[in-house]
């Protein structure tokens, strides 16, 4: 499934916070996101989740206008990945997990939803937590559990907000090889917020740069990620060399 | 995207699903235990009336041909059942009410009364009391309507004033808390300007009790109480969906305004219900939730029968200790349900282990 935004606009209150976005995600993609703090990328998968109305512009899933879909129709095609997640009361990871299917399920669960928890849990390797409770978890953790809530919902995209912010780099690997693993086995695509742009630069196939409210360019990543538009967006120096799988590695020198 | 079936049994799948059985033997049980104790609390009372004698009166109704004294009828249908159920009900009403309003608010500290609710009831009926003057005309329920109708219009206004903000948990409690000040001050005013016999009857309204229960009364409240409560459980897998946050639950489909505006009414309507017979009965709304959740964790589909169970379990045992203990004068409900339930509950607590039910 393809997903196009166009000149999509939003603003909290009376200000502007993006202005005519317009881009394209294909099937079975990896989409990333750059842009420095305040830049607008939550927002921006905020309104294409439809979690914020747009105050202009339309979002089109296989030319297909978003906004015309029930809630529960289009909660089954977008599966959201918060920053980060607070449970304010004690739930068990599997009941947490479990509340992604309920765009699928009526009042009851069925065996066929508890299987499709239980092989998440075990496809993300966090089989033994299920029954662990949430809030007693680390930050890693959490995040694979949010993860496993969206994958449930068996989704056609994923949004990512910042899904390796806070992490060690061991989780921040993994966490990225799920999302790896997901597009290429199941034909979805994903979109994701990205803070450490050597992070996005290795596992995406498009990076978006915004500044100022716009998108500044988008392209492969050895096409944006370079020393002059990280300059621009970011007012940094840097040395960009060719790392692992000829994707740029960037080294920020200095603030100018 | 979609996942094969598989003969196999996951572990976390085994897990769950004896997790989901205890929990409903568990609920099975606390149904059976409220039963239970319902039909034992007929056999205890003022008058000296033997077990035995008051069982065969509760039979006699069931089983047709079984000979009773008049004499135990009476004191067992007429004056013991009434007041059982009553406690049943108002007890059950509140612990789900408690459940669903701390769901709804995300936050573990909010009762049914919090949004300014109980003050409201509250105001309405010293208005009644104190000018005899009701929203609905004149006459001996003046008192129940107007205590009704003003928690109703406490939650409108509440819900009003915090929808001007977009309608944040925030708003709600602050301008809930704020309401229940103003009709606080109103109450004092009306107790300031009282007679001594109005003012005992506000005092005593506001204290709570179930001693003035008629079966009419739980005959109106049973269907609404039973009817509010499953409409309610129907939106726990909302409830859960936005514990996680208004941003996940949206992007579960869920529509969180309106679920939020429809869940805090169905619990307004049910709280107002009761308490327009009963006066203020504190306490068992903020804590059988609280209990439930040490107990056997957050999921709403446990915890709203299960909060509503222990609601009336908590409440019957409190009023039957309180009718029975130093009879012919009763204690006040609301101080043995703290005095049993605040050690338990603090037990609990304490103890934090949550997990006995795994
Ligand atoms: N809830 C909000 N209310 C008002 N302004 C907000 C809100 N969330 C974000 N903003 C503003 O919108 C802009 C973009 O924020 P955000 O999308 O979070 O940026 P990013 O995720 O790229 O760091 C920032 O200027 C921020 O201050
Ligand atoms: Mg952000």
């Amino acid at each position: 499934m393809k997903l196009s935004v166009k000149e999509l606009s939003f603003g909290y209150g009376s200000t502007s916070t993006l202005e005519d976005i317009t881009m394209e995600v294909d099937e079975g993609k990896i989409v990333s996101l750059v842009g420095p703090n305040g830049a607008g990328k939550s927002t921006l998968i905020k309104c294409i989740d439809r979690i914020l109305k747009p105050r202009k512009g339309t979002v089109f899933l296989d030319g297909k206008q978003a906004a015309m879909l029930t809630s529960k129709d289009f909660s089954k095609m977008m599966g959201y990945v918060p920053q980060s997640t607070h449970e304010v009361f004690p739930y068990t990871v599997f009941d947490v997990v479990l509340m992604g299917r309920r765009p699928h399920i009526g009042w009851r669960v069925n065996a066929n939803d508890v299987k499709i928890v239980a092989k998440t849990l075990k496809f993300l390797g966090i089989e033994d937590f299920a029954s662990r409770y949430f809030d007693e978890l680390s930050g890693g953790e959490k995040q694979k559990i949010a993860m496993a809530r969206a994958i449930v919902q068996e989704p056609e995209f994923l949004l990512l907000d910042e899904p390796t912010s806070n992490l060690d780099i061991r989780h921040q690997l993994e966490v990225m090889n799920i999302v790896k693993k997901l597009v290429l086995q199941r034909r979805i695509s994903a979109v994701m917020a990205m803070h450490d742009l050597n992070l996005a630069s290795r596992f995406s196939d498009i990076v978006v740069m915004l500044k100022d409210r716009g998108i500044y360019t988008m392209g492969d990543p050895v096409s944006v990620l370079t020393p002059e538009n990280i300059e621009k967006v970011y007012g940094v120096k840097s040395e960009v060399k060719n790392g692992h799988m000829d994707r740029p590695y960037i080294m920020p020198l200095e603030p100018i | 995207m979609s996942i094969n079936e598989d003969e196999e049994i996951l572990y976390a799948e085994e897990v769950y699903t004896r997790a989901s059985w205890k929990k409903t033997l568990l609920t099975l049980f606390l149904f059976i235990m409220v039963l239970t104790l319902g039909v034992l609390a007929t056999t205890i009372g003022a008058s000296s009336l033997g077990i035995s004698e008051s069982l065969h009166a509760l039979l006699a109704e069931l089983i047709p041909g079984e000979e009773v004294s008049h004499f135990a009828q009476v004191v067992v249908l007429q004056l013991r059942l009434p007041r059982i159920l009553m406690a049943i009900i108002t007890g059950m009403s509140l612990g789900v009410a408690g459940a669903v309003m701390q769901g709804v608010l995300r936050n573990p500290l909010v009762s049914p009364f919090t949004l300014g609710l109980s003050s409201g009831a509250a105001c309405g009926a010293a208005i009644a009391i104190v000018l005899g003057v009701g929203i609905l005309g004149t006459g001996q329920y003046i008192i129940m309507i107007n205590a009704f109708l003003f928690s109703l219009l406490t939650m409108a206004v509440v819900y009003g004033i915090a929808r001007i903000r977009g309608t944040s948990i925030e708003t709600l409690i602050l301008a809930g808390v704020a309401m229940g000040y103003l009709f606080s001050a109103v109450i004092s005013l009306l107790q300031y300007a009282s007679g001594n016999e109005q003012l005992r009857e506000i005092v005593f309204w506001l204290m709570g009790g179930l001693y003035a229960t008629k079966s009419e009364s739980v005959i109106i409240l049973i269907p609404i109480v039973l009817f509010i409560t499953i409409l309610l459980m129907r939106y726990s897998w909302d409830l859960n969906a936005m514990s996680a946050g208004e941003e996940v639950a949206s992007s579960l489909g869920i529509n969180v305004s309106q679920v939020r505006m429809i869940c805090l009414f169905l619990s307004t309507v049910l709280t107002a219900s009761v308490i327009a017979f009963t006066g203020i009965i504190g306490f068992i709304g903020l804590v059988s939730p609280h209990l439930c959740r040490l107990m056997i964790g957050s999921d709403h589909r446990y915890l709203i029968p299960w909060s509503g169970l222990t609601g009336a379990l908590l409440l019957l045992v409190s009023d039957t200790i309180g009718r029975t203990m130093i009879s012919p004068t009763e204690i006040p409900v609301g101080v043995v349900t703290s005095f049993i339930g605040v050690p338990f509950f603090l037990y609990l607590l304490v103890r934090r282990k949550r997990r006995w039910w795994q």
